[in-house]
């Protein structure tokens, strides 16, 4: 069996600026595990711009952040396998992979880092009632075949769910020919950015139909219509307000969750909030040397903060492989459940931390407050707080000192 | 008048209120940043925007473009129509310009990615 130092699964964002980490810190042999036949990952199909703006101060679309870093991978000879399926991880870092020119083969690690992405929602996860016609896509698919394949799946479209790939598949085919006649959102407020929103819809004039879903899917073979309605605020359709809009295309926006059977052949334990694993400081889930980051961690709105992610599980890995250990802690982050989750969920070394969260509900006026007992260590008012928007605090390390539990919780006014 | 915008300039998405006399833009609030600022001023008197989209390429496959910099929001009907018609020679490096001069912008359109042979 081949040994290597470091095997990163996924060559996306995060996997890429992992990597470029993990080498800055000195570890020479390791290698990047892809399945598909390029780099860059998702980012390929998100020929919008906006990326990079944290990162490098300008606003690039997704191919160009990604050849950024693969430009990067490539200057420093960092080696990869493209087409290359992970099969199974072991608890002690067996990783089975397989590709058409090796077959099966295995890698035994000192270290892996988890950085296969994140997948869509599934149609079968949508309570619509009705027939299962062509035509209906998840928004990240419609994405794949516009801007890769050059072929725009319909011409009068419905989307349900406003996530930020639903917002800009929305623009993505009005720009290409097609009428999008609504996007509806079941919830009261859009899952999307205020700019996508501005941009992607107000440009266009397509209408924005807040606490609004699909309760009817209509056509036998190719879709012809849907019906929507108006939902009360038990999120209960109802039916005075049945709307029938014909259209030949219906795209679901309505989640992304992180990418974790892998994770899970390796015994690793997931938080039940954020679907990826629990980790610590240095992005280490609960089974040592095996370390997560990017979106199969939890879901990001800004690839720059994948980048930044995986850079810290890079440099960590490094330092495992290498035997540095810092000061040991051990201080568990806990929620109150305004405030949904935290990323990391425990801190083991001394040392700043910044700890990621999002909050449950569209929030003014709050104050975020990190607690240890009844004692407020930390807080910050907050004049906006929204779940599609994910926030930071950072912890001085001197706040951690003899303390085992903090809590992060949200009052609000 | 008071006009109040979305800025687009950064995901933050700041809530602006510009005031307005005629066409004079008397005062912007709500940024937090310059950007903003300018963002507020050209929206209300010339708003741009960047457009991304895909051209055909010499192999029939597709690769991402986009104008160099923003245009005058106006003209991206016609962007898109330019766009629709050219044609990249493979092999496409970032940076190629596709089309000179789009839709009398003055403003490039250019490779957003890379496609190999
Ligand atoms: S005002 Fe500045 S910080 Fe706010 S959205 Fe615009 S560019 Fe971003």
């Amino acid at each position: 069996m081949k040994h290597i130092d470091l095997v990163i699964i996924g060559g996306g964002p995060a996997g890429m600026s992992a990597a470029i980490a993990a080498y800055e810190s000195g570890i020479r042999n390791l290698l990047i595990l892809e399945r598909d036949t390029h780099l860059g990952g998702i980012l390929q199909q998100c020929i919008h711009n906006g990326f990079g703006l944290h990162r490098f101060g300008e606003e690039l679309t997704g191919p160009e952040y990604a050849w950024r870093y693969e430009a990067r991978v490539r200057e420093l000879g960092i080696p990869y396998k493209l087409g290359t399926m992970v099969l199974d991880i072991t608890p002690d870092k067996v990783v089975t992979a397989t590709n058409s020119e090796e077959g099966i083969f295995q890698i035994q690690a000192k270290a892996v880092i988890l950085a296969m992405g994140c997948r869509e929602r599934a149609k079968g996860a949508l309570n619509i009632a009705g027939s299962r016609p062509a035509g209906i896509y998840s928004a990240g698919t419609a994405q794949k075949y516009v801007n890769l394949k050059g072929y725009l799946p319909g011409k009068n479209v419905v989307i349900l769910g406003s996530g930020d790939i639903g917002l800009i598949m929305a623009r993505r085919m009005t720009l290409e020919g097609a009428k999008v006649h609504a996007v509806c959102e079941l919830m009261p407020y859009s899952g999307g950015l205020a700019r996508n929103i501005e941009q992607c819809l107000n440009d266009f004039g397509i209408p924005l139909r807040l606490s609004h879903t699909v309760v009817d899917i209509h056509g036998k073979e190719r879709l012809e219509g849907v019906t929507i309605a108006k939902v009360d605020e038990n999120r209960r359709p109802i039916p005075e307000t049945r709307e029938y809009i014909p259209c030949d295309t219906l795209l679901l926006s309505v989640g992304l969750i992180p990418e974790n059977e892998l994770s899970k052949t390796a015994s690793v334990s997931l938080d039940r909030i954020t679907g990826g694993a629990s980790v610590d400081q240095g992005r280490c889930t609960d089974v040592e040397g095996i370390y997560a980051c990017g979106n199969v961690l939890h879901v990001h709105d800004l690839v720059d903060y994948v980048s930044e992610e995986a850079e810290i599980a890079g440099k960590s890995a490094a330092a495992y492989i290498k035997g540095e250990t810092g000061e040991r802690i051990n201080v568990t982050l806990r929620t109150d459940g305004k405030i949904r989750y935290t990323v990391p969920q425990r801190i083991t070394q001394k040392g700043d931390v910044t700890v990621f969260f999002r909050v449950a509900d569209v929030y003014r006026n709050a104050t975020v407050k990190v607690k240890n007992g009844d004692a407020v260590v930390l807080s910050r008012k907050k004049v906006k707080m929204a779940p599609g928007e994910m926030e930071s605090l950072t912890l001085k390390a001197s706040l951690l000192e003899g303390v085992s539990e903090l809590l992060f919780a949200l009052e609000v006014e | 008048m008071i006009r109040e915008l979305t800025c687009i300039v950064c995901p933050k998405g700041c809530a602006l209120r510009v005031e307005l006399e005629g066409k004079d833009v008397k005062s912007v609030t709500g940024h937090t940043c310059p950007r903003g600022q300018k963002y507020a001023e050209d929206e209300c008197t010339h708003p741009m925007r960047t457009v991304t989209s895909t051209v055909r390429t010499s192999t029939g496959e597709v690769v991402a473009v986009k104008t160099a910099t923003a245009i005058p929001k106006e003209k991206m009907v016609a962007c898109m129509e330019a766009i629709n018609r050219a044609v990249a020679q493979v092999p496409v490096t970032i940076g190629d310009v596709v089309i000179e001069n789009v839709a009398d912008t003055g403003v490039a359109v250019v490779a957003a990615a890379n496609l190999e042979i």
